[in-house]
């Protein structure tokens, strides 16, 4: 077993979207929307509400339809872990613009707190760098969190932060999708094509 | 390897659609588009691991304002199903092209069940589902659907007939 982290997620991830300027996040279902909603929902924040194991995959497509812009998907163990295979996907295709932050908990925090492989001896950060990732990281400390930010606004960095199994109140952020969707390209300046 | 004219054909009728993105699981049907893909400087070629990435970065290059295509066999169609969530709420567009096994001519039983399913889960999970059998009438079936796909943002997937592609043969 691991032992649990210890970092509250809203506090991580007000650390990681302070002052966000034009990065564009896509957050994995459940808690990191809520936690990126309560740090400041905007225009250039996508959540996810379902779509389970994509997150990292939209962040792809995204980064490369947008090489001049920095992206950073926000998403938790369970998320990322159905979406495995996407981090050999993503390590293959490089995209330079494109990083990665794991809100490990090691629990299914939807669902009643179940625990999660990383709860019980997988270790994403090993995953990505054996499937190629050159870059990864693991937080465990809010100065460590301060270190990743500037390296994930910049570097195609794989970042596990450990943070506190303990809920957060929910923010909810919008559900509707295609309001999602639609209000990202405005803001992003994306002309019907 | 032969490289049949409806191919380069429906090759060109993914560039006339503006698809700058094209994901994919190899399948010998679409070793074609695959390669021209990879070889094109104005496309990204993206190899999955399981089919259902391609519908997520398909999303994702809306997002961006690009075009994504996904390539895929029949035998995919059923790890996409709970991913099509995505472009369906999100009235997103994706087109992807799939060849299909388990019918024509099929030698391997494995194939059978998903390539029968394959058209009505399609259209359970809400995408709209066109079919080409025939080398003539494959690339104006693409740019139909691709059409359908961008300017009317829906998810289209375009079947290739086992017939068209050639049953595979298996050699012992």
């Amino acid at each position: 077993m691991n032992a649990p982290g210890a970092l509250d997620r809203r506090a991580v991830v007000a650390a990681l979207l302070h002052e966000p300027g034009d990065l564009l996040v896509v957050t994995g279902l459940g808690a990191p929307g809520y936690d990126a909603a309560a740090a400041g929902d905007q225009a250039l924040n996508f959540y996810l509400w379902g779509a389970m194991g994509g997150a990292a995959m939209v962040g792809l497509g995204l980064a490369l339809a947008q090489p001049d812009r920095r992206v950073l998907v926000l998403t938790g163990d369970g998320e990322m872990l159905m979406g495995i295979g996407s981090l050999a996907t993503i390590a293959v295709a490089g995209a330079p613009n494109l990083a990665i932050a794991v809100l490990d908990n090691g629990r299914y925090g939807e669902t009643g707190a179940q625990h999660s492989h990383t709860a019980q001896g997988t270790d994403l950060a090993a995953v990505a760098s054996a499937c190629g990732w050159r870059s990864t990281a693991t937080a465990f400390t809010m100065a460590e969190v301060e270190a990743l930010r500037a390296r994930l606004l910049s570097e195609p960095l794989f970042a596990v932060i450990r943070i506190s199994p303990a809920e957060s109140p929910r923010a909810l952020p919008p559900r509707d999708g295609a309001h999602l969707a639609d209000r990202f390209r405005r803001a992003l300046g994306v002309t019907p094509p | 390897m032969s490289q049949p004219s409806w191919q380069e054909a429906v090759y060109a009728a993914l560039k006339a659609a503006r698809i700058t993105q094209v994901g994919y699981v190899p399948d010998a049907g679409h070793a074609h588009l695959i390669a021209a893909a990879i070889t094109d400087a104005d496309m990204r070629a993206i190899v999955l691991t399981t089919e259902e990435e391609g519908i997520a970065l398909a999303a994702g290059a809306w997002l961006g304002g690009q075009r994504a295509a996904l390539l895929m066999q029949s035998s995919g169609v059923g790890n996409c199903i709970n991913m099509l969530s995505l472009p369906v709420n999100c009235r997103m567009p994706l087109l992807t092209l799939v060849t299909m096994r388990g019918e024509w001519g099929e030698f391997n039983p494995w194939q059978v069940p998903m390539g029968r399913a394959t058209p009505a889960v399609l259209t359970a999970a809400g995408v709209h589902v066109h079919r080409a059998d025939h080398p003539g009438e494959a690339a104006e079936t693409v740019a139909a659907a691709a059409a359908l796909a961008f300017d009317s943002a829906v998810p289209v997937a375009v079947l290739f007939g086992q017939r068209l592609i050639g049953a595979k043969v298996f050699v012992q």
